[in-house]
């Protein structure tokens, strides 16, 4: 990767900080605790993303993962708790060991996927999806089972002043989490492991003649995502201030992957459309219901469910019509925009040959890799 | 004598890039046609726009007088016209009697299909002793013969075969054309065979027509192809 | 021993239900080489409507017969409508459009039925018989031997007897050549699913009244397990499905009586590791070098 490429993603992500510090002081704590989720939904789309988009590994085990970072988050910041640490750097030491956790599992989980393809990892990673939540029952002396953990956090730094919003001292955290986590992956999809990464996707039998280690490059790939996921369920644990299997269910698995592909497979901002979706489209649902439906009844039976339907036809929706996702469009009609502003300038530059045909753009990738 | 088969202007290619430019056929009925051509000449591209494979940009396909062009594949055998494909086409998992079978399901039940079953044991007696097989348990030449046979219980009128005497010992590539003779002469079928066996095609059909890089470039009987020097170096490299 | 004898009838008896739920899977598989992961949630469809049509009648075997419709309803409109679209798309596609049915899917069940497990009856007695003092099976174990065994002998009948399942077979073998032999593939595809949804709703109908409840989310485990089963078949092996059915109902049946029944999702996980580390291919599978 080139320092310019390094210099361009650091500013970006200093001005979107900048931005979004900002944004906190603007917004009400509810609205700064759904940016809060938001964020932290984006670590782990992000890293599934890279996965599934660049990688060409579909996984639906990306909530298992993160409740495996969730928990640890939990297990270690009780431990805190118990031990009276009082420094807000103490929540640091839990994120990384949330992440450490789940990029191990991570790995157990990539030596295994890295051996199969198509519908045969989709269909181990659901099973992951499914299983690993029952381990709270299963070890209920540690995790509680059904009911879960409650998860001990220090209130914001009291420099911040008394009446300091716990929900903007959140946003904050999960803001900066997401934002570190879009910088590492954007750098490292832009650099050289990115091109590996997608050279072993597109053709992986090309890639191992070319000298590239295809099974490594997937494990990795799976460990990054794995991390990922293991900041974003950490994240929050640390906002919810529990954990509980119900928390981390398949239906979170399949949020996750909906986030993706309809924000786009094929770029890290596709992650952002998709994690802003998770939060604003079940919120507006409710708000729907609740202002068109007034018996109690009935608005109970909506709840989530209405959402969850939406989800779903828009994940089928977006799947035939536009595989590309929300990114994909929007890449669609920016070039359609600047192939105008070409045709225009094309001619201006020789007014004598209307009919001059700037070279078609190449065409993207508009369909999730198939590997 | 009327052409069974009569093809105007046929263009035709894969994802918008023609394969076939303008190509013009006639096909009497009870004859057999070869088309001779190098690798890629787009033999095999004819065969499969004739029989719905691959859509036609431009020009007409006449069966008989009426167009076949739009009809979905499924439905061409109905009208009368079996394709032996390139490779021949056997299903491998199913038995040699499943796939006899599955050549006249469309017009007759099982029961009905007694009889062209036995009639087509009877021509490949080879094919009885291995009616239980499966298809990938066959030699190369069984295969042919299945697919040959496969099409046989389809009754169709029109057949078109493509390369049958791919990979097979002169000797069954004699009996085969030889059959296509007599099916010709007895049965009145019409064929239309690619082939790259220049010399066994032209020994059986009436007429011929070469091809190169999607054109027909020559049509003629087959005794003025065999005797035009100049085509033969030129085209059939003989 | 008595212990070992009730379990191991009660694996066979869970493990018929995985078999024929593994079996609608491979008959899709077979034909499209797609895993169908909204399998469990159409059944869970048909077992609402089950529930509603004896509701209402107050006849389980109306109710059974509603399922079967609707079965066979659903999956000729999932095809139809929804999956025929992504069909000449990348492999992953319609994975993602069948988890797109499952979302949409249990959003509808919860808003028309909402959320809350709701007691599914059974149709015979599921208290155990004893044979010498030693409980053994139920009558509704039996009854699920019985209803599988009939299915499994339909479909073998149709398959292997009838020009209809010549033409589905050989559809989904050779769908080109099968065209140019008249048979209509699009309309065998239709057919496929149609069948397999039915044979899901048979296998939703007969499990659920097992302890599951009626809920949305019912068939999760049940897919999990099935989807199993049928890898360990190979996932195009008709009797693959069926012999990894019983393997994963009796795995399932001596973990959950030996050790402990929180464990069975992480023992189906285990399973599948090892199936799929071990022998990728299934121990059934047909053709040694697969795609996996
Ligand atoms: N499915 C396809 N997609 C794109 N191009 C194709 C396809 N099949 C064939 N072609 C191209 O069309 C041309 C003609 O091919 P065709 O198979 O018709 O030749 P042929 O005369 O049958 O050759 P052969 O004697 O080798 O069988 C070739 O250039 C080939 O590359
Ligand atoms: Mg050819």
């Amino acid at each position: 990767m080139s320092r310019s490429t390094l210099l361009r993603h650091l500013v970006v992500t200093v001005a979107c900080g900048v931005l979004l510090f900002g944004l906190t002081y603007a917004l009400d704590p509810f609205r700064d605790y759904q940016l809060a989720t938001a964020a932290a939904y984006l670590c782990a789309t992000a890293g599934l993303t890279l996965l599934a988009g660049q990688s060409g590994q579909l996984s639906l085990g990306q909530g298992a993962l993160m409740a495996v970072g969730g928990y640890t988050v939990a297990l270690v910041q009780n431990q805190f708790g118990a031990h009276n640490v009082t420094t807000q750097w103490a929540l640091l030491g839990s994120l990384v060991a949330a992440i450490c956790v789940a990029s191990v599992a991570g790995a157990v989980i990539g030596v295994a996927a890295a051996r199969l393809r198509g519908p045969y990892l989709a269909g181990l990673t659901l099973v992951v999806a499914v299983a690993v939540p029952s381990i709270g029952t299963l070890w209920h002396s540690l995790l509680h089972g059904d009911q879960g953990l409650s998860v001990y956090l220090l209130p914001a730094p009291a420099s911040l002043g008394e009446t300091f919003p716990l929900e903007r001292w959140q946003a904050w955290l999960a803001v900066i989490a997401a934002l570190l986590t879009m910088l590492a992956l954007g750098n490292l999809s832009s650099g050289r492991f990115g091109r590996t990464m997608r050279a072993v996707r597109d053709d992986e039998i090309a890639a191992k003649l070319a000298g590239i280690n295809v099974a490594g490059t997937q494990v990795t790939a799976f460990v990054v995502s794995a991390a990922c996921a293991g900041l974003g369920g950490g994240m929050l644990a640390v906002l919810a201030q529990s954990v509980s299997p119900g928390a981390y269910a398949f239906t979170l698995s399949l949020n996750l992957l909906l986030a993706v592909v309809v924000g786009g497979l094929g770029s890290l901002t596709g992650a952002v459309w998709g994690s802003v979706l998770l939060v604003l489209l079940p919120w507006l649902a409710d708000d729907l219901t609740n202002s068109l439906i007034h018996s109690p009844a009935a608005q109970q039976r909506l709840a989530g469910n209405l959402s969850l339907a939406i989800f779903g036809l828009l994940l089928v929706i977006v799947m035939i019509a536009a595989p590309g996702g929300i990114q994909g469009l929007l890449n669609r009609a920016g070039r359609r925009v600047r192939g105008r502003r070409e045709r225009v300038a094309a001619y201006r530059a020789e007014p004598s040959a209307p009919d001059a045909q700037p070279h078609a753009p190449a065409a993207s990738r508009t369909s999730i890799p198939n590997p | 004598m009327t052409a069974l088969l009569r093809v105007e202007g046929l263009t035709a290619g894969y994802g918008g890039v023609p394969v076939l430019h303008d190509v013009d056929l006639a096909v009497p009925e009870g004859t057999i046609c070869a088309v001779l051509g190098a690798n890629g000449a787009g033999k095999t591209t004819l065969l499969r726009t004739l029989s719905g494979m691959v859509r036609p940009d431009r020009g007409r396909i006449l069966l008989d007088g009426s167009d076949l062009r739009g009809l979905p594949v499924e439905q061409l055998i109905r009208r009368g016209l079996a394709h032996v494909p390139e490779g021949r086409g056997v299903i491998d998992e199913l038995t040699v009697e499943e796939n006899l079978w599955l050549g006249g399901l469309f017009r007759a039940d099982r029961r009905a299909l007694r009889g062209p079953l036995r009639e087509a044991y009877e021509l490949f007696p080879a094919l009885y002793a291995r009616r239980r097989h499966a298809g990938h348990q066959l030699s190369g030449g069984e295969r042919q013969m299945l697919a040959l046979a496969r099409a046989l219980v389809a009754k169709p009128r029109l057949m078109l075969l493509d390369e049958p005497s791919l990979g097979l010992a002169p000797l069954v590539v004699a009996q085969i054309m030889a059959l296509l003779r007599r099916l010709r002469d007895d049965g009145g079928l019409t064929v239309l065979l690619v082939e790259q066996n220049v010399r066994s095609a032209l020994s059986v059909a009436d007429s011929a027509v070469v091809m190169a890089q999607g054109r027909v470039v020559a049509a003629d009987s087959a005794g003025a192809l065999v005797g035009d020097d100049a085509l033969r170096h030129a085209y059939l490299g003989f | 021993m008595d212990r070992f004898v009730f379990l191991t009838v009660y694996g066979l008896s869970r493990g018929a239900i995985y078999a024929a739920f593994a079996l609608a899977l491979v008959l899709i598989f077979r034909a499209t080489r797609v895993v169908n992961f909204a399998q469990g949630v159409l059944a869970v469809v048909s077992a609402y409507l089950a529930y509603s049509v004896s509701g209402a009648t107050g006849s389980y075997w109306l109710g059974f017969g509603a399922a079967l419709v609707s079965g066979l309803v659903l999956g000729a409109v999932v095809e139809r409508v929804v999956m025929r679209r992504v069909e000449h798309a990348p492999p992953l596609n319609a994975v993602i459009v069948a988890l797109g049915l499952v979302l949409l899917t249990q959003g509808i069940l919860g808003m028309i039925y909402g959320n809350q497990y709701r007691a599914f009856p059974a149709p015979f007695s599921t208290v155990a018989m004893t044979v010498h003092g030693v409980p053994l099976m139920t009558r509704y174990d039996l009854f699920v031997f019985g209803t599988v065994l009939v299915l499994m002998l339909a479909l073998a009948v149709l398959f292997t007897r009838t020009a209809t399942g010549l033409r589905m077979r050989a559809a989904a073998f050779a769908p080109q050549v099968s065209r140019l032999l008249g048979v209509n593939v699009g309309r065998m595809l239709t057919l496929g699913w149609a069948l397999a949804a039915l044979v899901g709703a048979v296998a939703g109908m007969l499990i659920i009244p097992t302890g599951l409840g009626l809920h949305p989310t019912a068939m999760d485990l049940v897919f999990v397990s099935s989807f199993t089963a049928a890898v360990v078949g190979g996932l195009d092996s008709p009797i693959g499905a069926v012999v990894g059915g019983l393997v994963v109902g009796l795995v399932l049946s001596y973990v959950g009586g030996y050790l402990n029944s929180a464990s069975t999702p992480l023992a189906v996980l285990a399973l599948l590791v090892v199936v799929l580390l071990a022998r990728p291919g299934g121990l059934f599978s047909a053709s040694t070098a697969r795609r996996v």
